[in-house]
C-alpha cells in the first residue's frame, strides 16, 4: 500500500506542485524591500555609527584627555597625545580614530566620563582611500558640530535607561 | 500597396531578390528573438525577486526597463580574457557554436499558418538535429578553456543532454504519431477542432510533461543546471569566459529557452489556435502560450534546488525514458481503437 502511495506521489509530482504553489503565493506577497536612498529603516537612539567629538554649549571641547577610550578600545583604533593648555587645563593635542580599525563596539562612548567621544547615527560616510577614513581631532569636532542637535537628543532619550 | 512595392523591388533586384528577401525575413525573426532574450533576463530577475519577496531591478530607466541595455553595454565593453593554456581557436569558436544552432532552429518554427521562414516537411527532425549541435559548443568551451571546473561542467552537460535527448525524442515520436506529420505547421493544423480539447496535451499529457521537463534539462536551466552549478563547479563550462564571449552563451541559453517554450506551445498546446471556438486563431495565442512556458521556466528556477548528479541521471534514464517508451506503446494501441478522438 505504501509503495503504491509513494508511486502516485512521485509520478503525479505532488511535492513539486506544492513547492510551486508556495513560491507562487509568495510572488504576490507584499514586498519587503527597503529602497535605500529614498526609504530608510528605523534607527535606535543607541545606533553606533560615525564618531564625533562634542563641545559644551560655550564652545569649549569636552574632552579632558583622560585616555580611558584609548585604553578600552579593543582594536587599538584610538590614538591620543596630551599637553597642558595655557589656561592650565589638560587637553589633547592629537585625537585620531582609525575608522578602518574601529569595530564600532561603542566602548569609547561608554567609558567617556564627560560624554566627549560619541557615535552618531551616520552610517553612510565613505572614503576613497584608507587615509580618508583616518579621522583626526578637527574632523571629529566638525562632525560633532554638525550633528550636535541629534547627539543631544539621543543622549537625552537614553538617559532614563542608565 | 505592399505587394506592389515588393513586386517593384523584385524586378529591380532581379536574381539577387531571393537572398535579399530571405535575409530580410531572417532579420525579422532574429531581431525580435534577441529583444525577447534581453527582456527575458529582466523578467527572470523580476520573477525571482517577487518570489523572494523583493522588488527586483527598478533603477535603470522607468521600472528598470533599460536594465537589459545597461547589462548589454557592460558586457560589450568588457575585455575578453583568453587564458594562456586555452586553445584559442576552439575557445573563440565555442560560444558561436552554441548560439548558432539556437538561432538556426527558428527557421522552421511556424508563427501562423502562412508565416514560416522555411516550410520544411521534416521540421521536427531538423529541430532535433540542430538543437543537438548546441552541446558541442558547451563541450568545446569546457575543453578549450583548459580549466578543471570548465571541463567538469562540459562533461556533466554532455552526459545530461545526451540522456535527456532520448526522452525528448520519444515524447516527439508520440506527437508525430498523433499528427501523422513531421511538419510543424501540419502538427498544429492536426490539433484544429474543438478548441483546447483537441490539442495534443490531453491524450499525450505525460509526454507533455516529459517533453517540457526534458526541455528544461536540455537548456541547462535550474533545477537541471548541473553544467553551471555555481555552488560546486563555480560556473561550469563558461568560467573562463568574459565580456561578449560570455554574453553569447547567455544569449544561446535564453534563445534555447524561448525555442523550447515555442515548441511546447506548438506541439502540445495548439500553437496559434484559439482555446475557445468563438475567438479567432491568432499569433497572439502562440505568444501567450510560449510566454506562459517561459514564466514556468523562471518559476522553476525560483522554486527548486539543483538536482544531485546521480538523481539527474536516475530521473532521465529510469523515469523519463521508461515512461515515454510506455506511452509510445499506449498511444499506438489507443490510435487503433475508436476511442482516439484527436
Amino acid at each position: 500500500m505504501g509503495k503504491i502511495q509513494s508511486f502516485f506521489k512521485t509520478y503525479l509530482l505532488i511535492e513539486l506542485v506544492k513547492g510551486l504553489a508556495l513560491t507562487g503565493r509568495y510572488m504576490f506577497a507584499r514586498k519587503i524591500t527597503v529602497q535605500f536612498p529614498e526609504e530608510k529603516t528605523p534607527q535606535s537612539f543607541r545606533f553606533r555609527g560615525l564618531h564625533a567629538q562634542r563641545r559644551y554649549a560655550n564652545g569649549e571641547e569636552r574632552c579632558i584627555a583622560c585616555k580611558l577610550c584609548e585604553a578600552v578600545c579593543p582594536s587599538l583604533a584610538i590614538n591620543i597625545e596630551v599637553a597642558q593648555r595655557e589656561d592650565g587645563t589638560r587637553r589633547t593635542t592629537r585625537y585620531d580614530i582609525d575608522l578602518v580599525k574601529c569595530i564600532y563596539c561603542g566602548f569609547c562612548e561608554e567609558s567617556c566620563p564627560v560624554d566627549a567621544i560619541v557615535e552618531t547615527r551616520n552610517f553612510e560616510y565613505h572614503g576613497e582611500s584608507r587615509s580618508d577614513l583616518f579621522y583626526t581631532k578637527s574632523m571629529l569636532l566638525a562632525v560633532g558640530d554638525r550633528c550636535e542637535e541629534q547627539i543631544a537628543r539621543d543622549r537625552a532619550a537614553d538617559a532614563k535607561y542608565r | 500597396m505592399m505587394t506592389e512595392l515588393l513586386q517593384t523591388l523584385q524586378n529591380l533586384l532581379g536574381p539577387a531578390w531571393v537572398p535579399v528577401w530571405t535575409a530580410v525575413k531572417i532579420v525579422a525573426i532574429v531581431v525580435p528573438i534577441m529583444l525577447s532574450v534581453a527582456y527575458l533576463t529582466l523578467a527572470e530577475r523580476w520573477v525571482i525577486g517577487w518570489v523572494q519577496v523583493r522588488i527586483g531591478p527598478n533603477r535603470v530607466g522607468p521600472l528598470g526597463l533599460l536594465q537589459p541595455l545597461a547589462d548589454g553595454v557592460k558586457l560589450l565593453l568588457k575585455e575578453i580574457v583568453i587564458p594562456t593554456g586555452a586553445n584559442k581557436f576552439l575557445f573563440v569558436l565555442a560560444p558561436v557554436l552554441t548560439l548558432l544552432p539556437a538561432l538556426v532552429a527558428w527557421a522552421v518554427i511556424p508563427f501562423s499558418p502562412e508565416i514560416v521562414l522555411a516550410n520544411v516537411d521534416a521540421g521536427l527532425l531538423f529541430i532535433l538535429a540542430v538543437t543537438s549541435v548546441g552541446v558541442y559548443g558547451i563541450i568545446l568551451a569546457g575543453w578549450a578553456s583548459n580549466s578543471k571546473y570548465a571541463f567538469l561542467g562540459a562533461l556533466r552537460s554532455a552526459a545530461q543532454i545526451v540522456s535527456y535527448e532520448i526522452a525528448m525524442g520519444f515524447a516527439l515520436v508520440t506527437v508525430l504519431m498523433a499528427a501523422g506529420s513531421l511538419n510543424l505547421g501540419d502538427i498544429v493544423k492536426g490539433q484544429q477542432g474543438a478548441g483546447a480539447l483537441s490539442w495534443y496535451w490531453i491524450p499525450l499529457f505525460p509526454m507533455f510533461i516529459v517533453y517540457f521537463l526534458s526541455g528544461v534539462a536540455e537548456t541547462n536551466r535550474a533545477p537541471f543546471d548541473m553544467a553551471e552549478g555555481e555552488s560546486e563547479i563555480v560556473a561550469g563550462f563558461h568560467v573562463e569566459y568574459s565580456g561578449m564571449a560570455f554574453a553569447l552563451f547567455f544569449l544561446a541559453e535564453y534563445a534555447n529557452m524561448i525555442l523550447i517554450a515555442f515548441l511546447t506551445a506548438l506541439m502540445f498546446l495548439g500553437g496559434w489556435l484559439s482555446p475557445v471556438p468563438f475567438l479567432p486563431d491568432s499569433f497572439l495565442w502562440l505568444l501567450a502560450k510560449a510566454g506562459f512556458f517561459l514564466f514556468v521556466f523562471l518559476w522553476f528556477r525560483a522554486t527548486f534546488p539543483r538536482y544531485r548528479y546521480d538523481q539527474l541521471m536516475r530521473l532521465g534514464w529510469k523515469v523519463f525514458i521508461p515512461v515515454s517508451l510506455i506511452w509510445v506503446v499506449v498511444v499506438g494501441l489507443w490510435m487503433q481503437t475508436p476511442l482516439w478522438l484527436w
